[in-house]
């Protein structure tokens, strides 16, 4: 392998690498503006200069590729005058808008001020001043003072979300970031250009002013909002999720996740509608009751029913554990009409990211055995059951099927007993006997299979009623940490929710107690130990990317990721 | 139980007791005919200079605006986590202003590092000392017990001009 020098240390590199790639494939870090490392190369920030010896001047290391026997060096005198320079120059039109800016703390252009910059600006004409506040399309507001013209915006809209909306119009000190006249900037994906945009010139209008950075905890999971299964972070503050974002993972989603994903897969845990503790259908009205009372009520109620006439609804938008745990505690009943039902949007789907299928986990669902041909029933042999009065008791568990298909909700009339866990209310949930309230993704543990068949890991990142931050090991936020009972910035509701997992768990206690988990990782050992795909594997080795499960035999994995 | 050594053996007068009172009573004798000091507080009161650091206020600019734009730096740099600040939009030419401004008057601890931090002065210390609360949520103040007129506050905001 050809190797070059960066700084003293020599680090081999593939032919065709540029410097920049090099030196970050080797840990080291060369400051840089517009380069990114999955688009193109566009070379105009000029930050990262580097000094390469026998070349007559700096060369920017985004462009020059490297070849073998370089010697370069990002520290050295020159390197750092050239880089101050830049960073002067770059700032003269810049204004001093960090204290309303929501970028800062996680700002580029100010980390790199105050890493490589004077301190200070010789500049001391007007600056130039151009429009704030533009709305750029539905969810991005763009300040053109703070654009520092590095391209990426106009780059990511055209190379990866493949649609040509944006562009720079004027020219010298007056260039700005416009669409094309007439346009919006509509596509699917515009919210990543707020996470690649290097300043505050780009922001998410629907988390604008919401929260500083560094007041939020970030919690690594995944979006629930298709089968992609984007990797993601999620921010708390105050046990409130306030915003999504992508997080690299070469074999998912790359740097990117869809608008649709980061803006509308988390609203349901904080909102209204949320189920708090467990219901009993009493005189015709849901009321809340203990834990233990629904819990010996579903018991008892369960028991009156032959097991043939009892059913279970699984879900795609649960964890493996949570269906795993369904699907053993059916069984320890002797039933065996178990299914789930599929949410496809067909046609709803590209070449990017966006999946027909809309739930995270039905490859999962389906591998533990949801819909294994040793089952009794289908979902659809399941209704034609109880319209004809065959099936009396059915449970389903975290899915709204009343309202994804209407026929249901006459032929569930016809039930004696509906058991429904479920994170919110809706229609299917109006409709039961028992209400068990169940956490979102966003508060348990577990696991889910994209359409890959990658396997990835969900974190708590809010808190039901049950758990405290410290004690679980979530991550906390400086408020979470030095907060106390007094302090009304450490409120944020709890709910009383539990993972579905438990509830069965809690359920099977009071029969034969078949089921005896205590965390969610005992139910996924028991997976490992009996599923074939999840053979070997436990929440460790999954990493933050993920596994690709063995033997799966979807034409998906072939699919695989296209090159975004 | 072990004997300390003494830093210094007393000798003979001193273990008398006798002198050493009568030099304690000579200065009682002393103060009874020096200057008065003591205020006699709440009927006469104490004004503090402008350096004094009483508890932290709002500065509210003529127009009736907070001059804060809720960028939260007094709240991170508080030691104590007395401050707790929301933003959100406004149309004004600021963009972002404080929805809601909270100091925890039971947190605070008068260090007066939200005023060094704050980038558009918005934030200063007071001259009031009086901070007498009933019940624990009294002593959360909110925007309304927080915002002061501008001008009852030049004197703290020349100090810090000629100062910080
Ligand atoms: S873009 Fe960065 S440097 Fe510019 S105002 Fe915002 S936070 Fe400050
Ligand atoms: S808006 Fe941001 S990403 Fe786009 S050119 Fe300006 S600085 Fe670069
Ligand atoms: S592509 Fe799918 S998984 Fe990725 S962000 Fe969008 S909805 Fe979520
Ligand atoms: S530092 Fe000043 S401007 Fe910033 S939030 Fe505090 S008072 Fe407001």
């Amino acid at each position: 392998m050809p190797t070059l020098t960066v700084d003293g240390i020599q680090i081999e590199f593939n032919q065709g690498q540029t410097i920049i790639e090099a030196a970050r494939a080797a840990g080291i870090e060369i400051p840089h503006f517009c380069w990114h490392p999955s688009l193109s190369v566009s070379g105009n920030c000029r930050v990262c200069l580097v000094e390469i010896e026998k070349m007559p001047k700096l060369a920017i290391s985004c462009s020059t590729y490297a070849s073998d026997g370089m010697v370069v060096h990002t520290k050295s005198e020159k390197t750092l005058q050239a880089r101050n320079a830049v960073m002067e120059f770059i700032l003269i039109n810049h204004p001093l808008d960090c204290p309303i800016c929501d970028e800062a703390g996680e700002c580029k252009l100010q980390d790199y001020a105050y890493k490589h910059g004077k301190g200070e600006s010789r500049f001391e004409e007007m600056k130039v001043r151009k429009e704030k506040r533009v709305q750029l399309g539905p969810y991005i507001k763009f300040d053109g003072d703070r654009c520092i013209m590095c391209s990426r915006c106009i780059r990511f809209s055209d190379e990866i979300a493949k649609k040509n909306q944006l562009t720079f119009v004027k020219r010298g000190d007056k260039v700005t970031v416009s669409t094309f006249p007439g346009e919006s900037f509509d596509n699917p994906y515009t919210l990543n250009t707020t996470d690649i945009c290097p300043v505050g010139a780009l922001t998410n209008q629907d988390f604008r002013f919401k929260s500083r950075v560094w007041e939020m905890s970030n919690t690594n999971s995944v979006c629930t909002g298709c089968s992609r299964g984007c990797s993601t972070e999620i921010w708390v503050r105050n046990n409130e999720i306030l915003r999504l974002t992508p997080r690299f993972n070469q074999k998912v989603n790359s740097y990117w996740m869809c608008d649709n994903g980061r803006l509308n897969t988390f609203k349901h845990v904080n909102a209204q509608n949320r189920i708090d503790g467990a219901y009993i259908r009493k005189e015709g009205q849901l009321q809340k009751v203990e834990w233990e009372e629904a819990l010996k009520v579903a018991v008892k109620s369960l028991r009156e029913y032959k097991n043939s006439e009892i059913a279970f609804i699984g879900s795609p938008f649960a964890t493996c554990e949570d269906n795993y745990a369904l699907l053993k505690f059916a069984r320890s009943l002797g039933v065996s009409n178990i299914d789930f039902m599929n949410h496809i949007l067909p046609g709803d789907q590209d070449e990017i990211l966006i999946r027909e299928d809309k739930t995270p986990n039905s490859l999962g669902a389906e591998l533990i055995g949801l819909k294994n041909s040793s089952n009794g029933s289908s979902l659809d042999g399941i209704m034609k059951s109880v319209k004809e009065g065959k099936i009396k008791a059915l449970f389903v568990m975290e899915d709204d099927i009343v309202s994804a298909n209407q026929e249901y909700e006459k032929i569930f009339s016809k039930l004696e007993l509906l058991i429904v866990n479920s994170s919110n209310q809706n229609e299917t949930a109006n409709l039961a006997d028992i209400v068990f309230s169940a956490s979102t993704f966003a508060e348990k543990n577990g696991t889910f299979v994209n359409f890959q068949g990658i396997l990835q890991r969900i974190r708590p990142a809010v808190a039901t009623e049950e758990m405290d931050r410290a004690l679980d090991g979530m991550e906390m936020s400086r408020w979470d940490k030095f907060g106390t009972d007094y302090d009304r910035w450490l409120k944020g509701k709890k709910y009383d929710a539990k993972p579905s997992w438990k509830i069965f768990t809690m359920l099977s206690a009071y029969m034969e107690g078949k089921l005896k988990y205590d965390m969610a990782e005992d139910v996924f050992s028991d997976i490992a130990k009996s599923v074939e795909n999840f053979k070997g594997l436990d929440y460790d080795s999954i990493g933050l990317e993920g596994v690709e499960l063995k033997n799966i035999k979807s034409e998906a994995r072939l699919a695989g990721v296209k090159n975004i | 139980m072990s004997i300390q050594k003494r830093e210094k053996n007393l000798n003979f007068f001193e273990k008398l007791y006798i002198p050493e009172i009568m030099k304690g009573m000579a200065l009682t004798l002393k103060s009874m005919f020096r200057p008065n000091v003591t205020l006699q507080y709440p009927e006469a009161r104490f004004e503090p200079s402008s350096s004094y650091r009483g508890r932290p206020v709002l500065v509210q600019d003529n127009n009736g605006v907070e001059r804060c734009v809720a960028c939260g730096l007094c709240a991170r740099v508080c030691p104590a986590l007395a401050i707790e600040v929301q933003a959100s939009e406004t149309e004004l030419e600021k963009e972002r202003y404080p929805v809601k401004f909270e100091i925890n008057m039971l947190r605070c601890i008068f260090c007066g590092f939200c005023e060094e931090v704050c980038p558009e002065e918005a934030i200063v210390m007071s001259k009031d000392y009086e901070l007498v609360f009933k019940k624990r949520d009294d002593a959360i103040f909110g925007k309304d017990k927080l915002l002061v007129p501008v001008e009852n506050l030049k004197e703290r905001i020349e100090f810090l001009r000629a100062f910080k």
